[in-house]
């Protein structure tokens, strides 16, 4: 399956912008279904990384309270045209996604 | 440091079990209990060990006045504080007030955006913890309507 993680870097010298948005419900298990009445569980990003050729640099911790299709974004230093990033996430349902992005 | 990090987690995973540790040992594992708490000073402590933090001027915290939508309230945190080893954001009046955290690993600039939901209108604060400590920047954001369902 395609990836539902986009993801822009920019440089400027060694440093590295990236910004990221992925496509997830972020579901608080607090809200209810308009038609059954039932409560909607849970569904959320708790983790997300991002590493630079393997090097972690960045970890997210994420609660329920992160928007709906996530957006984030940092710099880090260290990086040079070529290098390999690599976001990926995962849920509390267990599920995963992960993208990797060349950087030019 | 990596390394030292991995050494000190192993020596202390009896004694990791016994107490609430702060996080910073344990950066790869979701902060449930601090995710968990129904309270600002509650998930602070669970997250650091300790809920006192520095008000700094260093720390600058982007946020909205008014956010329209409450769903989607976008947030930026950054600052000139050195040696940040983590970002957190705290909604005081969210049901469960610890919004997000940030990791900074060496080489990682702290200055980090992220859009996030509002329940209602709250003071929003910035944590930065760095190795000489925890400090702290809040802002009221105006909620007209909310986004955490219901």
């Amino acid at each position: 399956m395609a990836s539902n993680i986009k993801v822009k870097v920019k440089l400027k010298g060694d440093i590295a912008e990236v910004k990221s948005l992925m496509l997830h419900p972020m579901e608080t298990g607090s809200r209810k279904d308009p038609d059954s009445g039932a409560t909607i569980p849970a569904h959320h990003i708790t983790e997300l990384t991002f590493l630079n050729n393997g090097k972690n640099v960045m970890t997210v911790h994420c609660s329920t309270a992160v928007s709906r299709d996530p957006y984030f974004s940092f710099s880090f230093r260290g990086a040079k045209p070529g290098d390999t990033l690599t976001v990926q996430w995962l849920d509390n349902k267990g599920e995963t996604d992960s993208v990797e992005t060349v950087l030019a | 440091m990596q390394l030292n990090r991995r050494l000190f987690l192993q020596g202390g995973v009896a004694l990791a079990a016994l107490l609430s540790i702060p996080r910073a040992l344990l950066a790869a594992v979701w902060p449930e209990k601090a995710f968990q708490s129904a309270s600002a000073s509650e998930a602070v402590s669970a997250l650091f060990g300790t809920s006192e933090t520095t008000p700094s001027s260093a720390i600058t915290l982007d946020a909205p006045e008014i956010a329209e939508n409450g769903a989607v309230v976008p947030i930026t945190v950054e600052t000139s504080l050195e040696n940040v080893k983590s970002v957190s954001i705290v909604v005081e009046k969210n049901p469960r007030p610890l919004v997000i955290s940030f990791d900074v690993p060496p080489g990682t600039l702290p200055n980090v955006s992220c859009r996030i939901k509002m329940g209602q209108t709250s003071p929003v604060m910035a944590i930065v913890q760095t190795d000489s400590g925890l400090f702290s920047a809040s802002k009221e954001v105006k909620v007209t309507i909310g986004g955490c369902g219901g």
